[in-house]
């Protein structure tokens, strides 16, 4: 089991033509180069794999703790993530995982933390339907009841009410690669990924076969 | 870390290159490719660029032309490997980056007048070559 996972950047969305002249809308993702930083082993740590580590962190700004991780040809890098892996022992440290490990057409699932919505009401936070704006109505975006009287005389847990939305771990499935850059450590991946540009996300290859 | 790579760094490897200048009001024949069954042929679209839309790879251009009395527009995108090529016949004098007026005008109303600088500049330029 090769790895499987990278840490990338969302670099923004445009549109390619595919060979037949349709429009393919696009995420750009900068994909690594991941370098590996660390080995975790079986037999030392319990489990397999391997930490990866994307984008350079100024030696001036590491700490003396966080730079005893690194050993000496790895500089500091501004995040580090552990990936599974059972080939701990064909990596070694200080290579370059690069966009390469994924192919054109290959599918895969991404992760990143979604744009962050504020305070926002149940219709957009839950998609409830909410009121009738005419007709004397004076209900239009309430959440309505939120339980019973004195049975249960309380909230149940789990309750849809308005709150903070968006800012959450999201993750998105079955996304085709469309083109693999790996020059400029490009994935053009069809369709939307979660988050802002420029925030980190993690492509893996897709888990489910549907 | 800033970001180093920008959306229209990463089109500029997608777009056309040898795509000639053409505005709002310029008459164009715009070759496209048709694919019918395994046939591919070229088919032609000849009108007034009446709209210039989006900017980068996502550029699209809206073409009219009155057809048998019928006025016909299509939009292109800019960039598309289906169209073949474009071909800048006459300049049009316009005000407007939209001449979307050009719809209710009909006959010597809508004629346009060729651009001064296009006339004197762009083509001994294109003699030239």
């Amino acid at each position: 089991m090769m790895i499987n996972e990278l840490i990338g950047r969302k670099v923004g969305m445009t549109q390619i033509y595919n060979e037949s002249g349709q429009v393919v809308p696009v995420t750009v993702v900068e994909a690594g180069p991941c370098v590996v930083v660390g080995k975790r082993s079986l037999a030392r740590d319990g489990y397999n794999a391997v930490s990866l580590g994307f984008g350079e962190k100024k030696n001036k700004r590491t700490t003396k703790p966080e730079k005893g991780q690194y050993s000496e040809d790895v500089s500091p890098k501004r995040i580090i993530k552990e990936v599974k892996t059972e080939e701990v022992e064909s990596y070694n440290i200080g290579q370059e995982i690069k966009a390469s490990i994924f192919k054109p057409g290959e599918y895969v699932d991404v992760i990143g933390i979604s744009k962050g919505k504020g305070f926002q009401g149940v219709i957009r936070r839950h998609n409830f339907v909410g009121g009738v704006e005419t007709h004397g109505s004076n209900f239009h975006r309430r959440p309505g009841s939120i339980g019973a009287s004195a049975d249960p005389s309380r909230v149940l847990p789990n309750m849809k009410m308005p709150g903070r939305m968006g800012g959450k771990r999201v993750t998105v499935q079955n996304l085709s690669v469309v083109v693999v850059d790996d020059s400029k450590n490009l994935l053009l991946i069809r369709g939307a990924v979660p988050g802002a540009r420029g925030s980190l996300l993690t492509i893996k290859r897709r888990v489910s076969n549907g | 870390m800033k970001i180093k790579l920008s959306i229209p760094e990463i089109e500029k490897g997608y777009m056309k290159e040898n795509i000639p200048a053409f505005r709002t009001g310029d008459t164009v024949r715009v070759h496209t490719k048709v694919k019918e069954g395994n046939r591919e042929r070229i088919q032609m679209f000849e009108g007034i660029v009446i709209h210039r839309k989006n900017s980068g790879l996502k550029e699209t251009f809206t073409v009219r032309k009155v057809s048998f009395g019928i006025g016909v527009e299509r939009i292109f995108p800019l960039h598309s490997p289906l169209v073949e090529k474009i071909e800048v016949i006459r300049s049009g004098k316009v005000k407007k980056s939209r001449i979307f007026y050009m719809r209710d005008r009909s006959g010597k109303k809508s004629r346009l007048k060729e651009r001064e600088d296009y006339k004197n500049g762009d083509k001994q330029i294109a003699s030239a070559e």
